[in-house]
C-alpha cells in the first residue's frame, strides 16, 4: 500500500474507491457472462442449422470482432476486411465450438488471429510485394474479360478466348480459381472466400500472383 | 459521413451476413480435443503394440531398461509423444490457452537430458558399435519412415478442425509423431546412445517437424 498508516482519511477513501471498483468489475463480469450465455445459446442453435439464430448471432458478434480488428488495423477499410475474414472463419469452423464452454474466448481467438494475419499480410505487402492490385493490373484483368465478352471484339476473342483459356490452364489451381472468381466473375473477396474455402488474404495473394504470372506468360508468347 | 470505400465494405459485410445465414447447414459438432486425442493415440498404440509384440527384441529391450537412466529416457520419449499429440488436438480448436503448446516441453527436456547424460556416461565417444556412424543411419531412416505415415494419419484427423493457427498445430503434431517413432525405436535399439546417434535422432525429429511446418496449409 502506498499511503502511510498515519493518514486514515485517505485509507478510507482508497477503501471506498476499491469497493466501487470491485462492484463495477463484478457488474462488468455479470454483463459479459450474460452476453456469453446468450451467444452460446445462439451458437448451439446455429450448429443445428437455425438460420435466424445465425443472422442474429453474426450481427451481435460484429462489434466484438470489429473491436479486435481495430487493434491491428489502421484504416476503416482494413477493419471491415478483417471483420469479413473473421465472419468467414467463424462460418468455416463453427463445428469446433463446444457449447459447454464459453463462447467469447472462442470468438475472440478467431477474430484476433484473423486481424493479426491481416496485419502480417499488409506488412509483407509493404516490404516485399504489392498484393493490392495496381490500376494497370486491374486494366489487364478488365481487358482479358472484355476480350472474351465484348461483341465488337468478337473476331479478336475468337483467337484470344482459346489463348486465354490455355494461359489460365497453365496457372496453379488456386491462382486460377482466385482470378476466375474475383476478376472474371466479379465476386467480392468475401464471396470468393466463401465459395473457394481460401481466406481473403490468400485470395488477394493468389490473384496478384496469377496476374503477374499471366503477364509473364503473355510476354513469353509475344 | 463514411468514406465511399468503407461504405462499400460495410455493404459487403451486410451482404455476407445475409448469404452466410441463407446458406447455413447443420454441422456435426467436433468431439472435445482430449477425447479425439485419446482415440487417436489408443488406435496407434494398439497397432504399434501389435507390431512390437511380433517384431521387437524384447530381451535386449528389457535388459536395457533395467538401467534407470535409460528407462527414464524411454518413458520421457513416450510422454513427449503423448503430450505433443494432445497439445496438437487442443491447439487445433480456437479459444484454448496457448500454454497447451508448452505441455510437451518438460518431457522433451527430460528426453534430451537423459540422452545427453547417456552420451556423457559414454565419454562423448563419437564411435558406437560398428564404427563412426555404425547403425545410426538406420535409426534416422526408422524415425523418418515411421513418422511419415503417422503424421499423414494425424494431419488427416486434425484437418477436421481446420485450425486457425496451423503452424503451431503442425509443429506439435509432427513433434508428437517423431517422438512416438523414437519411442518405438527404443524397442529395436540394441546399444546405448552415442553422440552421432543422438545427433541423427534429433536430425530426424527436426526434419519431420520442419516438413510438417512446411506443409501446414494442408490442415486448413
Amino acid at each position: 500500500m502506498s499511503l502511510p498508516l498515519a493518514c486514515p482519511g485517505s485509507i478510507t477513501l482508497q477503501y471506498t474507491d476499491r469497493m466501487q471498483d470491485e462492484t463495477a468489475a463484478r457488474t462488468d463480469e455479470d454483463t459479459v457472462r450474460r452476453q456469453d450465455d446468450a451467444l452460446r445459446q445462439l451458437m448451439r442453435a446455429v450448429q443445428e442449422g437455425d438460420r435466424d439464430a445465425y443472422d442474429q448471432l453474426l450481427r451481435r458478434i460484429i462489434p466484438i470482432v470489429r473491436a479486435c480488428a481495430r487493434r491491428h488495423c489502421q484504416n476503416a477499410a482494413d477493419v471491415e476486411e478483417s471483420v469479413q475474414d473473421s465472419l468467414l472463419t467463424v462460418h468455416r469452423v463453427r463445428h469446433t465450438y463446444d457449447p459447454r464452454r464459453p463462447f467469447l474466448p472462442w470468438l475472440t481467438a478467431i477474430a484476433m488471429r484473423r486481424s493479426i494475419d491481416g496485419l502480417r499480410r499488409r506488412t509483407r505487402i509493404g516490404r516485399h510485394e504489392t498484393v493490392e492490385l495496381t490500376p494497370l493490373e486491374l486494366d489487364e484483368a478488365g481487358e482479358l474479360q472484355e476480350r472474351t465478352d465484348t461483341a465488337q471484339a468478337a473476331e479478336e476473342a475468337a483467337s484470344a478466348g482459346p489463348r486465354l483459356a490455355e494461359l489460365l490452364q497453365r496457372l496453379p489451381a488456386r491462382q486460377r480459381e482466385a482470378l476466375r472468381m474475383l476478376k472474371l466473375q466479379e465476386m467480392s473477396l468475401a464471396e470468393a472466400a466463401l465459395a473457394s474455402g481460401q481466406t481473403v488474404g490468400a485470395l488477394k495473394v493468389n490473384v496478384h500472383r496469377a496476374l503477374r504470372r499471366l503477364r509473364g506468360l503473355v510476354s513469353e508468347g509475344r | 459521413m463514411m468514406e465511399p470505400g468503407v461504405q462499400t465494405e460495410s455493404a459487403l459485410t451486410e451482404r455476407l451476413i445475409r448469404k452466410l445465414s441463407a446458406d447455413l447447414q447443420p454441422v456435426h459438432r467436433l468431439r472435445p480435443p482430449a477425447v479425439r486425442a485419446t482415440l487417436w493415440l489408443a488406435t496407434v498404440f494398439v497397432l504399434v503394440g501389435m507390431a512390437l509384440y511380433l517384431f521387437a527384441d524384447w530381451h535386449t529391450f528389457l535388459a536395457r531398461m533395467a538401467v534407470p537412466r535409460r528407462a527414464l529416457e524411454c518413458a520421457a520419449t513416450g510422454v513427449t509423444a503423448v503430450t505433443a499429440v494432445l497439445a496438437a488436438f487442443v491447439s487445433s480448436v480456437p479459444g484454448r490457452s496457448r500454454w497447451w503448446a508448452a505441455l510437451p516441453v518438460p518431457p522433451l527436456a527430460l528426453w534430451l537430458a537423459g540422452s545427453g547424460l547417456g552420451c556423457l556416461q559414454n565419454g562423448w565417444s563419437l564411435h558406437g558399435p560398428g564404427g563412426f556412424l555404425g547403425d545410426s543411419p538406420h535409426c534416422f531412416v526408422f524415425i523418418v519412415g515411421v513418422s511419415v505415415p503417422l503424421a499423414t494419419a494425424l494431419f488427416w484427423v486434425l484437418r477436421r478442425a481446420r485450425p486457425i493457427a496451423p503452424l503451431r498445430v503442425a509443429a506439435l503434431a509432427t513433434l508428437g509423431v517423431a517422438a512416438l517413432a523414437a519411442f518405438v525405436l527404443e524397442f529395436f535399439h540394441p546399444f546405448d546412445v552415442t553422440v552421432i546417434d543422438l545427433a541423427l535422432h534429433l536430425s530426424a525429429v527436426a526434419l519431420i517437424v520442419l516438413a510438417g511446418i512446411a506443409v501446414r496449409r494442408v490442415l486448413t
